[in-house]
């Protein structure tokens, strides 16, 4: 197949599969939310459950003015939000779905998504700055500081798991989580990362995920009571709408994510290996929606750390863990 | 070679220590609309980056003129005006005035009347608390406190409106005893001169309600580890300061000052109640927190209590159609949900006062700010500012 024709059915796949993913968890937001706070949540919408109210929401916010305030840096202010889709977006050309289902199966592909999501943060920083808007500035500069405070665990916290799995290919760790570790009257088992010894791992790395996402208990960037909204601010229209899927598209791949190192990805025990192409993506999309839930129960019930507390968490904590972790992986991948 | 002997070296160290960046300071003007100053207070800050240099706030955004107001209205009117001051509380703000009146005029109201003043003191108060422990979680970032809290205020604001005709403004109480009740249900179309049917029944639940709430917003915020990172040792007022700045209220028993006036006055028949103030000791914003949560208790014991030995008799005390004061003055408090609130009503005789004077809690509570958000972080501002539980209509007045 000719490589552009390729590029273009790949990028159509990602953008098929992420935006109505992204659409999908609004709803779950709204719903799981109203639920937990004896709300009943959307309601109209589409007819019956409301579903369709990310949707009317999203075209309303299309009909709304795109305001460019008369002190941002506008070139800037203009760019930030594709930055920030495109950071999220990025991330979803190595998750596997299915032993053949993937975009590109890089040899460093760890590598490649931990230095891609970071690029979400240059957007956010990006859009703060050019606001021209002291709350919009300094939620653009914490969420600055932050990426500094979780980068790091994040990263330690994945070399864990590469280390464990011998490779950095993202369909390799996979792979690895296939591995039978004993049988029992005949039936292999198999275990993912997370009952293979990546429990401290595994809490980082969702903490520092959350902390990535700039989500509850980490909103500091946005911090609504402090900052009005933070680096979305002077935001309206549809540049408002592209943070907003942004955040969520950011969700699912950040689900996706840990499932691929931590849950054993698209792979579910019992199912023949030739038809882990049809079904690896409903699993795969069953693990997220498990992980999003507990992103969105943090969510609803828990208040906002401050900015200096998730350096203290980052630094004092997260950090020598992880470290201890990777040792601890180490010595057990050499003796074992 | 040439050796520096400790104390240049020390020096020279210092020196190279005391080195530091050079940033201007930033005015980050907070308000007057902003999602977490309740209503339209504006700050104006001094940021050093997150830190807070100075904090101005500004008021008066809300100011109504109900002082001058009062000068030319007949006292029965100037109770629809003084329920609006702080409105989370509606009904205790009558209290101290209709108080202030009668003591001028020498009217004693029945002790049913008082009873059911006390009653409904309680609920507004239960009810302003319900507020903070909705919106104190919120300005925190916890959302789903907000909504657990609401629905038990609602069930509260429909008792009150059920007695009152109204939810926020109750403007029930008249010189020398309560308005007689309007309707009270389907089964009392006439004009009624008790409480509505069941309602006392009814007050029992939803303080069962109340308290089951209290549970669960013990569950969702108290225990939460976050919230204490957020407020254990925040904004901490010591009692010498708290008493200079003439702070009052929830705010300065969380400081450890014993000072509750439903115990030193007998403005309403507190002194035949059983209960306790509840007193912190860091005067901290979880104390503050904490003394709320335990008011609303133990505001439930004493209506328990007071629908238990509720007397009867009449609601209203003779008064004269046309009401005449006699010339005098008289300065009468009362415990508010916010703190101490007081009245001067000066009479020179005739239907409308010469002069009102009205001491709200939420105004001397907030005079602190300057004080206690100096050296304050930016997301602390909000957490101490919600601590302490002022409302804007109660402030500029």
């Amino acid at each position: 197949m000719n490589f552009w024709l390729e590029l273009l059915v790949k990028i159509a796949l990602i953008l098929a599969v992420m935006l109505p993913g992204a659409l999908v968890v609004i709803y779950g937001e709204l719903k799981i939310s109203a639920h937990m706070q004896s709300r009943i949540g959307p309601y109209f919408a589409g007819g019956r459950f409301g579903w369709a109210q990310p949707l009317a929401d999203g075209l309303k916010f299309m009909q709304k003015e795109d305001l460019v305030p008369a002190a941002a840096d506008d070139a800037v202010f203009r760019l930030a939000p594709y930055v920030v889709m495109m950071g999220t977006l990025a991330t979803f050309v190595i998750v596997p779905f299915g032993p053949d289902l993937i975009a590109e199966d890089l040899d460093l592909g760890l590598f490649y998504l931990l230095a891609v999501s970071s690029l979400t943060t240059l957007g956010v920083l990006m859009a703060g700055w050019s606001s021209g808007n002291k709350y919009s500035m300094i939620g653009g500069l914490r969420a600055a500081a932050q990426l500094i405070a979780y980068e790091l665990p994040l990263v330690l916290a994945a070399v864990a798991v590469a280390v464990q799995a011998g490779t950095m290919s993202l369909q390799g760790i996979v792979a690895a989580q296939t591995e039978t570790v004993f049988s029992i009257g005949g039936f292999d088992v198999a275990l993912p990362f997370l009952l293979k010894g990546q429990v401290i791992g595994f809490a980082i790395f969702v903490v520092a995920g959350l902390a990535e996402l700039s989500r509850i208990p980490f909103d500091m960037p946005i911090a609504e009571s402090e900052l009005t909204m933070g680096y979305l601010t002077e935001y309206s229209g549809l540049r408002f709408t592209m943070f907003f899927l942004g955040e969520y598209a950011g969700m699912v791949s950040m689900a996706a994510i840990v499932s691929t190192l931590f849950l054993g990805g698209y792979w579910v025990p019992g199912v023949d290996p030739d038809m882990l192409n049809v079904v690896g993506p409903l699993v795969l999309v069953a693990k997220v929606a498990i992980i999003c839930f507990v992103f969105i129960w943090f969510r609803w019930t828990w208040p906002r750390l401050r900015e200096d507390q998730l350096q203290s968490l980052a630094w004092r904590w997260l950090i020598p863990a992880a470290l201890v972790n990777i040792v601890l992986t180490g010595i057990a991948k050499v003796v074992l | 070679m040439t050796t520096l002997d400790p104390r240049t070296a020390m020096h020279i160290s210092e020196a190279a220590v005391s080195v530091e960046l050079e940033t201007p300071d930033m005015t980050l003007n907070i308000g007057p609309q902003h999602p977490s100053t309740h209503g339209v207070l504006r700050l104006v800050a001094k940021v050093d980056g997150e830190r807070v240099e100075s904090v101005e706030p500004v008021i008066g955004y809300m100011h109504r003129g109900y002082e001058k107001l009062s000068e030319v209205r007949t006292y029965a009117q100037i109770t629809a005006l003084v329920n609006r001051i702080d409105w989370v509380s509606g009904f205790a703000n009558e209290i101290p005035f209709i108080r202030a009146v009668e003591e001028l005029a020498g009217i004693e109201p029945p002790p049913r009347a008082q009873y059911i003043r006390m009653i409904l003191t309680e609920l507004a108060r239960i009810a302003s608390h319900l507020v903070f422990m909705s919106s104190y979680p919120l300005e925190l970032g916890a959302t789903t406190p907000l909504m657990h809290s609401l629905r038990e205020r609602e069930r509260v604001l429909e008792l009150i409106e059920s007695v009152t005709g109204g939810r926020f403004h109750p403007n029930f109480n008249r010189v020398g005893g309560v308005k007689p009740v309007a309707g009270g249900g389907t089964d009392q179309k006439k004009v009624s001169q008790d409480l509505p049917k069941g309602f006392l029944q009814e007050t029992r639940d939803a303080m069962d309600k109340v308290i089951d709430v209290c549970v669960d917003i013990d569950d969702l915020v108290t225990g939460n580890e976050v919230i204490h990172a957020r407020t254990v040792g925040v904004g901490v007022i010591p009692a010498d300061i708290a008493l200079k700045y003439g702070l009052s209220g929830g705010n300065l028993r969380a400081s450890g000052v014993d000072f509750d006036l439903r115990k030193h006055e007998d403005v309403l028949p507190y002194s035949s109640m059983d209960f306790e103030v509840p007193l912190g000791r860091n005067g901290d914003c979880y104390d503050r927190y904490m003394v709320r949560l335990e008011e609303i208790r133990q505001a439930a014991r004493i209506i328990q209590q007071a629908i238990d030995g509720l007397p009867s008799g009449p609601l209203q005390a003779k008064v004269p159609r046309i009401l005449k004061v006699p010339t005098g003055t008289t300065y009468v408090r009362a415990e508010n949900p916010k703190g101490e609130m007081g009245y001067y009503v000066v009479s020179q005789g005739g239907k409308i006062p010469y002069r009102v004077k009205i001491r709200s809690a939420s105004f001397s509570n907030l005079s602190i700010l300057p004080w206690i958000l100096e050296g304050a972080l930016v997301p602390d501002l909000v957490a101490i500012m919600g601590s302490l539980d002022f409302v804007l209509g109660d402030v500029d007045r």
